[in-house]
Protein backbone atom coordinates (compact mmCIF):
# COMPACT_ATOMS: atom_id res chain seq x y z
CA UNK A 1 0.00 0.00 0.00
CA UNK A 2 2.36 2.48 1.11
CA UNK A 3 6.19 2.03 0.22
CA UNK A 4 6.96 4.62 2.57
CA UNK A 5 6.43 2.36 5.52
CA UNK A 6 5.53 -1.02 4.33
CA UNK A 7 8.24 -2.60 5.46
CA UNK A 8 10.45 0.58 3.76
CA UNK A 9 10.88 1.59 7.43
CA UNK A 10 12.92 -1.84 8.21
CA UNK A 11 15.37 -1.43 5.22
CA UNK A 12 15.96 2.03 5.73
CA UNK A 13 17.28 1.86 9.04
CA UNK A 14 20.67 3.52 8.83
CA UNK A 15 24.16 2.59 9.72
CA UNK A 16 24.63 4.15 13.49
CA UNK A 17 26.24 7.00 13.78
CA UNK A 18 26.06 7.76 10.35
CA UNK A 19 24.62 11.59 10.48
CA UNK A 20 24.72 13.08 7.15
CA UNK A 21 22.51 9.65 5.75
CA UNK A 22 20.54 9.83 8.56
CA UNK A 23 18.96 13.36 8.23
CA UNK A 24 17.60 12.87 4.71
CA UNK A 25 14.19 11.15 5.69
CA UNK A 26 13.96 12.25 8.86
CA UNK A 27 11.27 14.62 9.34
CA UNK A 28 11.50 14.69 13.17
CA UNK A 29 14.57 13.63 14.72
CA UNK A 30 14.62 13.94 19.32
CA UNK A 31 18.35 13.78 20.82
CA UNK A 32 18.04 13.27 24.20
CA UNK A 33 15.59 15.36 24.54
CA UNK A 34 13.41 16.54 28.40
CA UNK A 35 10.93 18.97 28.98
CA UNK A 36 9.96 20.17 32.13
CA UNK A 37 7.26 22.75 33.04
CA UNK A 38 8.24 25.59 34.91
CA UNK A 39 10.25 24.21 38.13
CA UNK A 40 8.79 21.35 38.57
CA UNK A 41 9.97 17.72 37.75
CA UNK A 42 10.87 16.28 34.02
CA UNK A 43 7.59 15.28 32.50
CA UNK A 44 9.78 14.04 29.50
CA UNK A 45 12.79 12.39 29.88
CA UNK A 46 15.46 11.49 27.90
CA UNK A 47 13.31 11.12 24.58
CA UNK A 48 15.98 9.63 21.56
CA UNK A 49 14.14 8.67 18.16
CA UNK A 50 13.09 10.01 14.65
CA UNK A 51 10.25 9.94 12.49
CA UNK A 52 10.28 8.60 8.89
CA UNK A 53 9.11 11.74 6.55
CA UNK A 54 5.81 10.34 5.08
CA UNK A 55 4.98 7.83 8.16
CA UNK A 56 2.25 7.59 10.28
CA UNK A 57 2.38 7.39 13.66
CA UNK A 58 0.69 6.63 16.74
CA UNK A 59 1.50 7.90 20.12
CA UNK A 60 0.13 5.88 23.06
CA UNK A 61 0.64 5.64 26.82
CA UNK A 62 -0.98 6.09 30.15
CA UNK A 63 -3.13 9.57 30.94
CA UNK A 64 -0.25 11.92 32.41
CA UNK A 65 2.53 10.26 30.07
CA UNK A 66 3.10 12.91 28.50
CA UNK A 67 1.61 11.94 24.94
CA UNK A 68 0.23 15.88 24.69
CA UNK A 69 3.47 17.51 26.25
CA UNK A 70 5.50 15.96 23.22
CA UNK A 71 3.11 17.39 20.30
CA UNK A 72 3.60 20.53 21.72
CA UNK A 73 7.30 19.82 21.10
CA UNK A 74 6.49 18.46 17.86
CA UNK A 75 4.07 21.91 16.74
CA UNK A 76 6.35 23.80 18.46
CA UNK A 77 4.33 25.36 21.29
CA UNK A 78 6.98 24.15 23.79
CA UNK A 79 10.99 24.45 23.56
CA UNK A 80 12.71 21.21 25.27
CA UNK A 81 14.56 22.43 28.50
CA UNK A 82 17.28 19.77 27.65
CA UNK A 83 18.42 17.36 24.50
CA UNK A 84 17.76 18.73 20.37
CA UNK A 85 14.90 18.65 18.41
CA UNK A 86 15.53 18.69 14.82
CA UNK A 87 12.23 19.32 12.24
CA UNK A 88 12.47 19.31 8.46
CA UNK A 89 15.91 18.45 8.85
CA UNK A 90 16.74 21.80 10.84
CA UNK A 91 17.86 22.82 14.40
CA UNK A 92 14.74 24.24 16.58
CA UNK A 93 15.55 24.08 20.18
CA UNK A 94 17.53 27.16 20.07
CA UNK A 95 16.21 28.80 17.43
CA UNK A 96 15.43 32.38 17.63
CA UNK A 97 11.86 33.21 18.07
CA UNK A 98 11.30 34.66 14.39
CA UNK A 99 12.11 31.55 12.99
CA UNK A 100 9.38 30.02 14.50
CA UNK A 101 6.62 31.01 12.37
CA UNK A 102 8.53 30.04 8.92
CA UNK A 103 8.42 25.77 10.78
CA UNK A 104 4.91 26.50 11.59
CA UNK A 105 3.46 26.88 8.92
CA UNK A 106 4.33 23.65 7.38
CA UNK A 107 2.88 21.89 10.54
CA UNK A 108 -1.10 21.28 10.56
CA UNK A 109 -2.63 20.77 13.87
CA UNK A 110 -5.50 19.35 15.34
CA UNK A 111 -5.84 20.13 18.93
CA UNK A 112 -8.23 17.84 21.39
CA UNK A 113 -10.46 20.41 22.15
CA UNK A 114 -10.82 21.83 18.40
CA UNK A 115 -9.78 25.21 19.05
CA UNK A 116 -12.17 26.70 16.56
CA UNK A 117 -12.79 30.92 16.96
CA UNK A 118 -15.81 30.18 17.78
CA UNK A 119 -17.09 34.16 16.23
CA UNK A 120 -15.79 32.98 12.61
CA UNK A 121 -17.90 30.87 10.07
CA UNK A 122 -16.42 27.58 9.01
CA UNK A 123 -15.40 29.10 5.84
CA UNK A 124 -12.90 31.77 7.75
CA UNK A 125 -11.70 29.16 10.12
CA UNK A 126 -10.76 26.89 7.97
CA UNK A 127 -9.06 29.52 5.59
CA UNK A 128 -7.44 31.03 8.59
CA UNK A 129 -3.93 29.39 8.18
CA UNK A 130 -4.53 29.95 4.12
CA UNK A 131 -4.79 33.85 5.07
CA UNK A 132 -1.60 33.71 7.79
CA UNK A 133 0.28 32.77 4.84
CA UNK A 134 -0.03 35.63 2.99
CA UNK A 135 -2.65 33.97 0.02
CA UNK A 136 -4.93 36.47 -1.48
CA UNK A 137 -8.77 36.09 -0.93
CA UNK A 138 -9.22 34.76 -4.72
CA UNK A 139 -6.52 31.91 -4.02
CA UNK A 140 -8.40 31.21 -0.84
CA UNK A 141 -12.59 30.05 -1.88
CA UNK A 142 -11.37 27.24 -3.76
CA UNK A 143 -9.75 25.46 -1.80
CA UNK A 144 -11.51 25.86 1.18
CA UNK A 145 -14.82 24.54 -0.28
CA UNK A 146 -13.39 21.67 -1.49
CA UNK A 147 -11.77 21.15 1.86
CA UNK A 148 -15.45 21.67 3.51
CA UNK A 149 -16.66 19.27 0.94
CA UNK A 150 -14.19 16.76 1.22
CA UNK A 151 -14.97 16.72 5.02
CA UNK A 152 -18.59 16.71 4.29
CA UNK A 153 -19.51 20.14 5.83
CA UNK A 154 -19.91 21.85 1.88
CA UNK A 155 -23.50 23.50 3.10
CA UNK A 156 -22.27 24.57 6.92
CA UNK A 157 -19.61 26.75 5.50
CA UNK A 158 -21.46 29.74 6.98
CA UNK A 159 -21.64 28.11 10.40
CA UNK A 160 -20.02 29.19 13.41
CA UNK A 161 -18.71 26.65 15.40
CA UNK A 162 -21.19 26.51 18.57
CA UNK A 163 -23.96 25.85 15.98
CA UNK A 164 -22.08 22.62 15.02
CA UNK A 165 -22.27 19.43 16.38
CA UNK A 166 -18.86 18.22 18.43
CA UNK A 167 -18.05 15.40 14.95
CA UNK A 168 -18.95 18.69 12.67
CA UNK A 169 -16.84 20.99 14.76
CA UNK A 170 -14.07 17.97 14.45
CA UNK A 171 -14.08 17.77 10.85
CA UNK A 172 -13.66 21.90 10.50
CA UNK A 173 -10.70 21.28 13.05
CA UNK A 174 -9.07 19.47 10.48
CA UNK A 175 -9.97 20.73 7.48
CA UNK A 176 -7.97 24.00 8.89
CA UNK A 177 -5.05 21.44 10.01
CA UNK A 178 -4.92 20.27 6.70
CA UNK A 179 -6.12 23.24 4.19
CA UNK A 180 -2.17 24.06 3.89
CA UNK A 181 -1.12 20.65 3.06
CA UNK A 182 1.35 20.45 5.59
CA UNK A 183 4.29 18.29 5.65
CA UNK A 184 3.64 17.31 9.44
CA UNK A 185 0.06 16.78 10.77
CA UNK A 186 -0.09 16.38 14.70
CA UNK A 187 -3.40 15.56 15.83
CA UNK A 188 -4.21 15.12 20.11
CA UNK A 189 -6.89 12.70 20.94
CA UNK A 190 -8.78 13.29 17.45
CA UNK A 191 -11.49 10.39 18.10
CA UNK A 192 -11.75 11.36 21.64
CA UNK A 193 -14.92 12.47 21.96
CA UNK A 194 -16.49 11.18 18.80
CA UNK A 195 -18.67 7.58 18.04
CA UNK A 196 -16.63 4.74 16.49
CA UNK A 197 -18.19 5.61 13.05
CA UNK A 198 -16.98 8.61 13.13
CA UNK A 199 -13.58 8.09 14.45
CA UNK A 200 -13.08 5.51 10.82
CA UNK A 201 -14.39 8.11 9.15
CA UNK A 202 -11.74 10.85 10.41
CA UNK A 203 -8.84 7.82 10.53
CA UNK A 204 -9.26 7.68 6.57
CA UNK A 205 -9.06 11.55 6.34
CA UNK A 206 -5.49 11.01 7.79
CA UNK A 207 -4.37 8.18 5.43
CA UNK A 208 -5.57 9.94 2.39
CA UNK A 209 -3.21 12.90 3.87
CA UNK A 210 -0.93 10.21 4.52
CA UNK A 211 -0.46 8.84 0.99
CA UNK A 212 -0.45 12.35 -0.37
CA UNK A 213 2.83 12.42 1.77
CA UNK A 214 1.66 14.27 4.53
CA UNK A 215 3.75 12.45 7.80
CA UNK A 216 1.08 12.28 10.32
CA UNK A 217 1.59 11.75 13.96
CA UNK A 218 -1.84 11.02 16.17
CA UNK A 219 -2.06 10.78 19.97
CA UNK A 220 -4.82 8.07 20.99
CA UNK A 221 -5.75 5.87 23.76
CA UNK A 222 -8.14 4.31 20.76
CA UNK A 223 -6.62 0.97 20.58
CA UNK A 224 -9.75 -0.11 17.76
CA UNK A 225 -8.18 3.19 16.02
CA UNK A 226 -4.49 1.91 16.18
CA UNK A 227 -5.99 -1.76 15.17
CA UNK A 228 -7.47 -0.25 11.84
CA UNK A 229 -3.74 0.64 10.56
CA UNK A 230 -1.79 -2.40 10.93
CA UNK A 231 0.94 -0.61 9.01
CA UNK A 232 1.53 2.13 10.99
CA UNK A 233 4.07 2.72 13.55
CA UNK A 234 3.80 3.39 17.59
CA UNK A 235 5.56 5.35 20.10
CA UNK A 236 4.46 4.09 23.94
CA UNK A 237 5.26 6.68 26.43
CA UNK A 238 4.75 5.66 29.80
CA UNK A 239 5.75 8.32 32.94
CA UNK A 240 8.15 10.74 30.60
CA UNK A 241 10.02 8.27 28.33
CA UNK A 242 9.41 5.66 25.69
CA UNK A 243 8.61 1.92 26.13
CA UNK A 244 10.29 -0.34 24.23
CA UNK A 245 8.08 -0.04 20.79
CA UNK A 246 8.02 -3.49 19.71
CA UNK A 247 6.81 -4.99 23.11
CA UNK A 248 4.46 -3.04 24.89
CA UNK A 249 1.50 -3.44 22.26
CA UNK A 250 -0.08 -6.04 21.12
CA UNK A 251 -0.19 -5.04 17.83
CA UNK A 252 1.38 -7.31 15.26
CA UNK A 253 5.06 -7.07 15.48
CA UNK A 254 5.89 -5.52 12.09
CA UNK A 255 3.31 -3.09 12.90
CA UNK A 256 4.79 -1.64 16.03
CA UNK A 257 7.91 -0.10 14.39
CA UNK A 258 9.56 3.16 15.25
CA UNK A 259 13.93 3.65 14.90
CA UNK A 260 15.07 4.35 18.45
CA UNK A 261 18.64 5.92 18.69
CA UNK A 262 20.77 4.25 21.14
CA UNK B 1 3.25 51.03 1.98
CA UNK B 2 0.93 51.78 4.59
CA UNK B 3 -0.30 48.24 4.53
CA UNK B 4 1.89 47.34 7.22
CA UNK B 5 -0.77 49.81 9.49
CA UNK B 6 -3.84 48.04 7.97
CA UNK B 7 -5.47 44.14 7.93
CA UNK B 8 -7.86 43.83 4.97
CA UNK B 9 -11.76 43.17 6.19
CA UNK B 10 -11.33 39.58 6.08
CA UNK B 11 -8.07 39.92 8.56
CA UNK B 12 -10.43 42.57 10.60
CA UNK B 13 -13.21 39.64 10.50
CA UNK B 14 -10.50 37.49 12.53
CA UNK B 15 -10.75 39.44 15.73
CA UNK B 16 -14.67 39.40 15.61
CA UNK B 17 -15.21 43.54 16.54
CA UNK B 18 -18.09 45.60 15.67
CA UNK B 19 -16.75 47.93 12.68
CA UNK B 20 -16.67 51.46 13.38
CA UNK B 21 -15.76 53.05 16.77
CA UNK B 22 -16.13 51.24 19.80
CA UNK B 23 -15.26 51.28 23.40
CA UNK B 24 -13.90 53.59 26.00
CA UNK B 25 -9.99 54.51 24.10
CA UNK B 26 -11.89 57.30 21.90
CA UNK B 27 -13.18 59.03 24.51
CA UNK B 28 -10.22 59.16 26.46
CA UNK B 29 -8.28 60.04 24.05
CA UNK B 30 -10.49 62.88 23.23
CA UNK B 31 -10.86 63.94 26.74
CA UNK B 32 -7.10 63.88 26.94
CA UNK B 33 -6.52 65.58 23.20
CA UNK B 34 -9.36 68.51 24.72
CA UNK B 35 -7.29 69.29 27.53
CA UNK B 36 -3.89 69.19 25.43
CA UNK B 37 -5.07 71.27 22.98
CA UNK B 38 -6.62 74.10 25.62
CA UNK B 39 -3.72 73.76 27.88
CA UNK B 40 -1.30 74.01 24.78
CA UNK B 41 -3.38 77.24 23.25
CA UNK B 42 -3.21 78.91 26.90
CA UNK B 43 0.92 78.12 27.10
CA UNK B 44 1.00 79.52 23.77
CA UNK B 45 -0.50 82.49 24.55
CA UNK B 46 1.34 83.13 28.07
CA UNK B 47 4.35 82.96 25.28
CA UNK B 48 2.77 85.54 22.70
CA UNK B 49 2.11 87.71 25.69
CA UNK B 50 5.35 87.33 27.39
CA UNK B 51 7.45 88.54 24.00
CA UNK B 52 4.75 91.28 23.52
CA UNK B 53 5.80 92.53 26.85
CA UNK B 54 9.52 92.09 26.55
CA UNK B 55 9.68 93.49 22.63
CA UNK B 56 7.98 96.84 24.06
CA UNK B 57 10.13 96.96 27.06
CA UNK B 58 13.29 95.96 25.47
CA UNK B 59 14.31 99.64 24.39
CA UNK B 60 12.14 101.78 26.51
CA UNK B 61 13.93 103.69 29.78
CA UNK B 62 12.53 105.62 32.37
CA UNK B 63 14.08 108.38 34.12
CA UNK B 64 13.16 109.37 37.43
CA UNK B 65 13.51 113.00 38.37
CA UNK B 66 13.51 114.02 41.62
CA UNK B 67 12.20 118.09 42.03
CA UNK B 68 10.77 117.78 39.13
CA UNK B 69 8.87 120.98 38.19
CA UNK B 70 12.58 122.08 38.42
CA UNK B 71 14.37 119.97 36.61
CA UNK B 72 12.73 117.69 34.04
CA UNK B 73 13.23 120.13 31.14
CA UNK B 74 16.86 120.29 31.60
CA UNK B 75 15.92 116.17 31.60
CA UNK B 76 14.17 116.13 28.78
CA UNK B 77 16.62 118.95 26.39
CA UNK B 78 19.60 116.51 27.92
CA UNK B 79 17.94 113.15 26.63
CA UNK B 80 17.07 115.08 23.31
CA UNK B 81 20.77 115.92 22.70
CA UNK B 82 21.63 112.44 23.91
CA UNK B 83 23.03 109.94 20.61
CA UNK B 84 20.26 107.11 19.86
CA UNK B 85 18.30 108.60 21.98
CA UNK B 86 14.44 109.07 20.49
CA UNK B 87 11.14 109.66 21.65
CA UNK B 88 11.85 111.11 24.66
CA UNK B 89 9.11 112.88 27.00
CA UNK B 90 8.05 113.93 30.72
CA UNK B 91 5.42 111.87 31.91
CA UNK B 92 3.15 114.35 33.11
CA UNK B 93 2.14 115.04 36.87
CA UNK B 94 -1.04 114.33 36.11
CA UNK B 95 -0.41 111.31 34.44
CA UNK B 96 1.23 109.86 37.35
CA UNK B 97 -1.14 111.16 39.77
CA UNK B 98 -3.55 109.58 37.87
CA UNK B 99 -2.06 106.28 37.62
CA UNK B 100 -1.27 106.22 41.43
CA UNK B 101 -5.15 106.41 42.06
CA UNK B 102 -5.49 103.16 40.84
CA UNK B 103 -3.68 102.21 44.10
CA UNK B 104 -3.80 105.07 46.27
CA UNK B 105 -7.76 106.47 45.47
CA UNK B 106 -8.47 110.16 46.29
CA UNK B 107 -5.38 110.11 48.07
CA UNK B 108 -3.23 110.29 45.20
CA UNK B 109 -4.39 114.10 44.75
CA UNK B 110 -3.22 115.26 47.65
CA UNK B 111 -0.55 117.63 46.95
CA UNK B 112 1.16 116.99 50.01
CA UNK B 113 1.85 113.34 48.23
CA UNK B 114 5.51 114.22 46.74
CA UNK B 115 4.96 112.87 43.07
CA UNK B 116 8.11 112.76 41.34
CA UNK B 117 8.23 113.64 38.16
CA UNK B 118 9.58 111.14 35.31
CA UNK B 119 10.48 111.09 31.47
CA UNK B 120 10.68 107.97 29.48
CA UNK B 121 12.81 107.63 25.99
CA UNK B 122 14.02 104.40 23.85
CA UNK B 123 17.44 103.90 23.13
CA UNK B 124 18.64 102.70 19.86
CA UNK B 125 19.91 99.42 19.50
CA UNK B 126 23.55 99.46 20.65
CA UNK B 127 24.12 102.92 21.68
CA UNK B 128 25.49 103.52 24.91
CA UNK B 129 23.48 103.78 27.82
CA UNK B 130 26.14 104.81 30.23
CA UNK B 131 26.77 107.99 27.58
CA UNK B 132 23.52 109.06 28.17
CA UNK B 133 23.52 108.73 32.05
CA UNK B 134 26.22 110.83 32.48
CA UNK B 135 24.55 113.45 30.22
CA UNK B 136 21.28 113.10 32.64
CA UNK B 137 23.08 113.21 35.75
CA UNK B 138 24.93 116.25 34.30
CA UNK B 139 21.53 117.97 34.02
CA UNK B 140 19.92 116.62 37.43
CA UNK B 141 22.83 114.84 39.47
CA UNK B 142 20.04 113.16 41.76
CA UNK B 143 18.08 111.35 38.29
CA UNK B 144 18.14 107.53 38.14
CA UNK B 145 17.60 105.88 34.99
CA UNK B 146 15.84 102.70 35.14
CA UNK B 147 15.63 100.14 31.94
CA UNK B 148 12.35 98.89 31.95
CA UNK B 149 13.05 95.48 31.24
CA UNK B 150 14.41 95.08 34.90
CA UNK B 151 11.13 96.28 36.43
CA UNK B 152 9.73 93.76 33.98
CA UNK B 153 12.05 91.07 35.03
CA UNK B 154 10.06 88.95 37.80
CA UNK B 155 6.55 89.37 35.81
CA UNK B 156 8.73 87.97 33.04
CA UNK B 157 9.56 85.22 34.52
CA UNK B 158 6.72 84.29 36.18
CA UNK B 159 5.04 84.10 32.56
CA UNK B 160 7.89 81.88 31.13
CA UNK B 161 7.10 79.68 34.36
CA UNK B 162 3.89 79.82 33.52
CA UNK B 163 4.97 78.90 29.63
CA UNK B 164 6.59 75.67 30.98
CA UNK B 165 4.41 74.65 33.25
CA UNK B 166 1.52 74.42 30.01
CA UNK B 167 4.24 72.30 28.37
CA UNK B 168 4.92 69.85 31.18
CA UNK B 169 1.26 69.68 31.34
CA UNK B 170 1.11 68.97 27.58
CA UNK B 171 3.61 66.32 28.10
CA UNK B 172 2.12 64.68 31.12
CA UNK B 173 -1.31 64.34 29.45
CA UNK B 174 0.21 62.60 26.33
CA UNK B 175 1.95 59.72 28.68
CA UNK B 176 -1.38 59.35 30.40
CA UNK B 177 -2.69 58.60 26.84
CA UNK B 178 -0.15 56.32 26.18
CA UNK B 179 -0.44 55.18 29.30
CA UNK B 180 -4.25 54.26 28.59
CA UNK B 181 -3.56 52.87 25.03
CA UNK B 182 -1.55 50.62 26.97
CA UNK B 183 -3.52 49.63 28.90
CA UNK B 184 -6.57 49.37 26.29
CA UNK B 185 -4.04 47.56 23.87
CA UNK B 186 -3.25 44.76 27.03
CA UNK B 187 -7.05 44.47 27.15
CA UNK B 188 -7.59 44.15 23.94
CA UNK B 189 -4.78 41.42 23.79
CA UNK B 190 -6.17 39.89 26.67
CA UNK B 191 -9.58 39.42 25.62
CA UNK B 192 -8.17 37.73 21.83
CA UNK B 193 -5.54 35.62 23.62
CA UNK B 194 -7.55 32.31 22.55
CA UNK B 195 -7.32 33.62 18.69
CA UNK B 196 -3.82 34.73 19.02
CA UNK B 197 -3.08 31.54 20.49
CA UNK B 198 -4.57 29.43 17.56
CA UNK B 199 -2.93 32.31 15.08
CA UNK B 200 0.79 31.66 16.30
CA UNK B 201 0.00 28.01 16.28
CA UNK B 202 -0.65 28.47 12.78
CA UNK B 203 2.31 30.55 11.89
CA UNK B 204 1.23 33.99 12.24
CA UNK B 205 4.00 36.27 12.83
CA UNK B 206 3.96 39.03 15.68
CA UNK B 207 3.15 41.79 13.09
CA UNK B 208 0.53 40.11 11.28
CA UNK B 209 -1.01 39.73 15.06
CA UNK B 210 -0.44 43.45 15.44
CA UNK B 211 -1.89 44.28 12.71
CA UNK B 212 -5.49 43.39 13.53
CA UNK B 213 -5.03 45.40 16.85
CA UNK B 214 -3.15 48.79 15.68
CA UNK B 215 -5.63 49.61 13.45
CA UNK B 216 -8.42 49.67 15.28
CA UNK B 217 -6.31 51.77 18.19
CA UNK B 218 -5.15 54.14 15.05
CA UNK B 219 -9.04 54.62 14.05
CA UNK B 220 -9.85 55.03 17.79
CA UNK B 221 -7.45 57.40 18.52
CA UNK B 222 -7.70 59.67 15.29
CA UNK B 223 -11.88 60.02 15.40
CA UNK B 224 -10.77 60.58 19.50
CA UNK B 225 -8.22 63.57 18.58
CA UNK B 226 -9.98 64.66 16.22
CA UNK B 227 -13.51 65.27 18.50
CA UNK B 228 -11.22 66.58 21.35
CA UNK B 229 -9.67 69.08 18.98
CA UNK B 230 -13.36 70.47 18.06
CA UNK B 231 -14.45 70.51 21.19
CA UNK B 232 -11.45 72.67 21.98
CA UNK B 233 -11.54 74.39 19.20
CA UNK B 234 -15.13 75.66 20.17
CA UNK B 235 -14.18 76.12 23.95
CA UNK B 236 -11.22 78.46 22.73
CA UNK B 237 -12.97 80.54 20.07
CA UNK B 238 -15.98 81.07 22.31
CA UNK B 239 -13.48 82.08 24.99
CA UNK B 240 -12.25 84.48 22.59
CA UNK B 241 -15.20 86.17 21.26
CA UNK B 242 -16.29 86.80 25.11
CA UNK B 243 -12.63 88.00 25.82
CA UNK B 244 -13.34 91.44 24.39
CA UNK B 245 -14.49 92.24 28.16
CA UNK B 246 -11.51 90.42 29.43
CA UNK B 247 -9.46 92.05 26.88
CA UNK B 248 -7.82 93.94 29.70
CA UNK B 249 -6.56 90.83 31.16
CA UNK B 250 -5.11 88.96 28.00
CA UNK B 251 -3.56 91.86 26.78
CA UNK B 252 -5.60 91.59 23.56
CA UNK B 253 -3.24 88.85 22.43
CA UNK B 254 -4.19 86.46 19.66
CA UNK B 255 -2.84 83.25 18.85
CA UNK B 256 -1.08 83.60 14.82
CA UNK B 257 -1.44 81.41 12.46
CA UNK B 258 2.15 79.53 13.48
CA UNK B 259 -0.09 78.86 17.10
CA UNK B 260 -2.89 77.35 14.98
CA UNK B 261 -1.10 75.11 12.98
CA UNK B 262 1.00 73.99 15.99
CA UNK B 263 -2.16 73.43 17.97
CA UNK B 264 -3.37 71.65 15.04
CA UNK B 265 -0.77 69.28 14.85
CA UNK B 266 -1.28 68.18 18.23
CA UNK B 267 -4.46 65.91 17.65
CA UNK B 268 -2.19 64.52 15.15
CA UNK B 269 0.46 63.86 16.99
CA UNK B 270 -1.43 62.25 19.46
CA UNK B 271 -3.36 59.80 17.05
CA UNK B 272 0.77 59.26 15.67
CA UNK B 273 1.61 58.43 19.52
CA UNK B 274 -1.19 56.25 20.33
CA UNK B 275 -0.84 53.73 17.50
CA UNK B 276 3.10 53.71 17.73
CA UNK B 277 2.23 52.76 21.78
CA UNK B 278 -0.39 50.31 21.29
CA UNK B 279 2.03 48.52 18.14
CA UNK B 280 4.80 48.42 20.68
CA UNK B 281 2.65 47.46 23.57
CA UNK B 282 1.28 44.68 21.80
CA UNK B 283 4.63 43.45 19.70
CA UNK B 284 5.89 43.51 23.40
CA UNK B 285 3.27 41.57 25.06
CA UNK B 286 3.37 39.41 22.11
CA UNK B 287 6.89 38.60 22.55
CA UNK B 288 6.33 36.69 26.26
CA UNK B 289 4.84 33.23 24.24
CA UNK B 290 6.88 31.31 22.56
N1 LIG C 1 1.30 23.41 31.31
C1 LIG C 1 1.69 22.51 32.23
N2 LIG C 1 2.27 22.91 33.37
C2 LIG C 1 2.71 22.03 34.28
N3 LIG C 1 2.58 20.71 34.17
C3 LIG C 1 2.00 20.22 33.05
C4 LIG C 1 1.53 21.09 32.03
N4 LIG C 1 1.02 20.34 31.04
C5 LIG C 1 1.15 19.07 31.43
N5 LIG C 1 1.74 18.99 32.63
C6 LIG C 1 2.08 17.75 33.33
O1 LIG C 1 2.89 16.97 32.49
C7 LIG C 1 2.55 15.61 32.59
C8 LIG C 1 2.23 15.08 31.22
O2 LIG C 1 1.06 15.73 30.76
P1 LIG C 1 0.49 15.52 29.31
O3 LIG C 1 -0.65 16.42 29.11
O4 LIG C 1 1.61 15.62 28.34
O5 LIG C 1 -0.01 14.00 29.40
P2 LIG C 1 -0.84 13.17 28.37
O6 LIG C 1 -0.06 11.93 28.11
O7 LIG C 1 -1.21 13.99 27.21
O8 LIG C 1 -2.11 12.79 29.22
P3 LIG C 1 -3.63 12.56 28.71
O9 LIG C 1 -3.66 11.21 28.09
O10 LIG C 1 -4.42 12.60 29.96
O11 LIG C 1 -3.95 13.65 27.76
C9 LIG C 1 1.39 15.53 33.56
O12 LIG C 1 1.91 15.11 34.80
C10 LIG C 1 0.87 16.93 33.64
O13 LIG C 1 0.40 17.19 34.94
MG1 LIG D 1 -2.99 14.78 26.42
Amino acid sequence: MRPQWQGGGHAEARPAGGKGGRGLSAIVEFDSVGLRYGTGAEVLRDLNFRLQKGGFYFLTGPSGAGKTSLLKLLYLAQRPTRGRVQLFGEEISDAPRAALPEFRRRIGIVYQDFRLIRHLSAFDNVALPLRIAGSSEADVEAPVREMLAWVGLADRSSARPPTLSGGEQQRVAIARAVINRPQLLVADEPTGNVDADMAQRLLHLFTALNRLGTTVVVATHDISLIKEMPGAHMIRLEGGTMVDPTGALKNPPQTGWVEVQR
Amino acid sequence: MLSWLFASSSQRRILGRPAGVSGPTPWLIAIMSFSMIVVAAAGLAVSNTAGTIAKSAEHRYSVQVPDGARNLPAVISALRSARGVSGAEAVPEADMRATLKTWLGSEADNPDLPVPAMASFDLAAGADIAAVERQVKSAAPNATIVAHRENLRPVLRSLRVLQWLALGLVALLAAAAAAAVVLAARGALDTHRFTIDVMHGMGATDVQVTQLFQRKIAIDALVGSAAGAAAAAAVLLLFTASATALGELTGGVRLGLADIMLLLLLPLALTALATWVARTAVLTALRQAL
